[in-house]
């Protein structure tokens, strides 16, 4: 970073604005968040809930996509077939669609008068306003994440490693579990971190499927519209502690993995 | 033991056409070919992992023309090795075990053995990122010999190695060869193929175009490419034609004025000649010696070989003459400079069409 011509230094001031722009309202809000709302939010049972609610249907909604996802970005990084890039597109519609349109279409795919709803009401579930639901909505948003991300890793083991399992009598399906999936696993850990840091995130599409049980990003709008920014903000200042935690705490893990 | 019945595959980059072999059990068989003729292709097609678009495969009297690549009990060592970078040297000799179903401690066993014979039991622990190209390629081997392959592929296994590795590579292979396993290995290396080879086939545009021992294939090259292949410096092609005594005359195709002269050529036709470079001589004027092939030509290339001082000149044709430094110095030969070539009628080698 010694060069100091004049191309750098118009390049470090502009980053320096883009990460002041994502850095300053963060810092403004844990800046303007008393210590004393700090504690009496975390010990508010109605956010302990929230947070609880949110970070376990975010790891179940990561891990049950997880078993079919991971085969799936399998299939796309290693076959050729028909209308693969359409499927790929169709992969991506979630991350560009908004997040509100995509709950109305989790929703009209999951409520009573449906052929999933009315499967699932026969065992006693109803997905609208069932924690199941949420974690269907975070899955919905996320998923392509841990599928781009895990097709990218699966694409990277070279073919001839595949080949010469196969060469040395392994089956298809060894030869996945003992010399694709261990050698993509960094680029799944990292797309099953984003997955669930982004459904843990969501907001849009499930507060159509689900304003209660309240996850914490509803109930922080939840607060918000009822009482103000003031008691909003302990609420999402709490939430982000707890997301960048478990992001980073991932993240360490997955490279302690990569490093030993 | 491997039979291949007209096997052809189009892959557009590379084409192999209507390919014949047999090679027979406890054979070591080498395919010579130069880089990007379709050698490692050649040997995808025996492997599986590229399946012809015509022809079959027999290995043991079974076809096993799309029989699973994990069916075909056909053990390959690939040119970059392909070493599982994420398990350790033991992981990677033992996991064509694991399938087999062995118990652990006859896996160890087995591991502990091979491993011993590849001189690789201080390296069992290591990660492979950790080895050196020589001892890569002998887990590599290590490796596909656990399996106990029916037949060994092996894809130029030497071509990455320095002189001492491939010495040592090659002692390897020797021995393997001698516990009875069959190989087949494909190179563009001549002298390997002389060093290890039983039998030889020569591949070219995609078809194999001579196949033999190495002595055949060496003393009566039937092409040019072959010829130039295994290093012969002086191959023309000639039409024999007439005799006078015990001397048989050869007109230089497509130079009518030049006529090379043989010792007792029975065959008559067309052919080629074929000169070791070492028995031209050059000299400044014309030798009033014993041998009856003297052209004046002009010095048309002077570079340093392997043996010594390559010297072509053009008389008609090119010869080439490998004469040493001091000599070089001596007659003050360059570019461009007229010189006699001579070389005895018995020194030529006639291989008819």
């Amino acid at each position: 970073m010694k060069d100091r011509s004049w191309i750098n230094l118009t390049f470090i001031f502009l980053g320096g604005l883009v990460l002041l722009f994502i850095i300053a309202p963060l810092a403004g809000m844990f800046l303007k968040t008393s210590s004393g709302d700090f504690i009496d939010t975390a010990g508010d049972m109605e956010v302990i809930r929230s947070i609880w609610l949110t970070l376990w249907t975010s790891m179940m909604a990561t891990l049950f996509f997880a078993v079919a996802a991971i085969p799936l970005s399998y299939l796309l990084a290693r076959k050729e077939f028909r209308f693969k890039k359409l499927i790929l597109g169709i992969i991506d519609i979630p991350i560009v669609i908004p997040h509100s349109a995509a709950g109305i279409a989790i929703l009209g795919f999951i409520s009573r008068d449906t052929l999933l709803g009315k499967t699932a009401s026969m065992v006693g579930i109803d997905f609208v306003g069932h924690p199941a639901g949420i974690a269907m909505a975070m899955a919905f948003v996320s998923v392509p994440f841990l599928i781009n991300a895990a097709r990218d890793g699966f694409a990277s083991v070279p073919i001839r490693l595949e080949q010469a399992a196969l060469n040395l009598g392994a089956s298809p399906a060894r030869v996945f579990f003992t010399i694709s999936l261990p050698l993509a696993w960094r680029n799944i850990i990292s797309g099953l971190i984003m997955m669930f840091a982004r459904g843990m995130s969501e907001f849009g599409a499930v507060i159509i499927v689900a304003y209660h049980p309240m996850i914490t990003p509803v109930l922080i709008y939840d607060r918000f519209g009822a009482f103000g920014l003031k008691y909003a903000r302990p609420v999402a200042a709490i939430f982000i502690i707890i997301s960048l935690t478990f992001f980073i705490t991932f993240r360490l893990l997955a490279n302690n993995k990569k490093n030993a | 033991m491997l039979k291949l019945n007209n096997v052809c595959k189009n892959l557009g980059e590379f084409n192999l056409s209507n390919l014949n072999l047999k090679v027979k059990k406890g054979e070591y068989f080498m395919i010579l070919g130069k880089s990007g003729v379709g050698k490692s292709l050649f040997l995808e097609l025996i492997t599986g992992m590229q399946n012809p678009d015509k022809g079959e495969i027999i290995l043991d009297g079974i076809n096993i023309t799309h029989k699973k690549i994990q069916k075909r009990q056909v053990g390959m060592v690939f040119q970059d090795y392909a070493i599982f970078p994420h398990l350790s040297v033991y992981s990677n000799i033992g996991y064509p075990l694991k399938s087999k179903g062995y118990s652990r401690e006859n896996q160890a066993n087995i591991i502990l053995k091979v491993a011993g014979q590849m001189n690789l039991t201080h390296l069992l622990d290591r990660n492979p990122g950790t080895l050196s190209g020589g001892e890569l390629q002998r887990v590599a081997l290590a490796r596909v010999l656990t399996l106990k392959p029916k037949l060994l592929l092996l894809d130029e296994p030497l071509v990455s190695l320095d002189v001492q590795l491939r010495k040592d590579i090659r002692t390897i292979l020797r021995k393997i060869h001698q516990s009875g396993q069959t190989i087949l290995h494909v190179t563009h290396d001549y002298e390997e193929t002389i060093t290890l080879a039983d039998k030889v086939a020569i591949l070219q545009n995609g078809q194999i175009i001579q196949s033999g021992t190495p002595t055949e294939i060496f003393q009566h090259p039937k092409t040019s490419f072959v010829a130039e292949f295994i290093g012969v410096k002086n191959y023309i092609p000639v039409n024999l034609n007439k005799t006078e005594e015990d001397i048989c005359q050869a007109k230089v195709k497509g130079h009518h004025n030049l006529v090379l002269c043989m010792l007792n050529g029975k065959s008559k036709g067309n052919g080629h000649l074929i000169i070791n470079a070492e028995d031209i001589t050059i000299s400044l004027d014309k030798l009033s010696a014993s041998a009856i092939n003297n052209f004046q030509g002009v010095i048309k290339e002077l570079h340093p070989g392997i043996k010594g001082m390559e010297v072509v000149v053009d008389i008609g044709v090119e010869m080439t003459s490998i004469i040493s430094q001091r000599s070089t110095r001596s007659l003050d030969l360059r570019e461009g400079k007229a010189v006699w070539v001579s070389f005895k009628a018995s020194g030529v080698k006639f291989i008819a069409d």
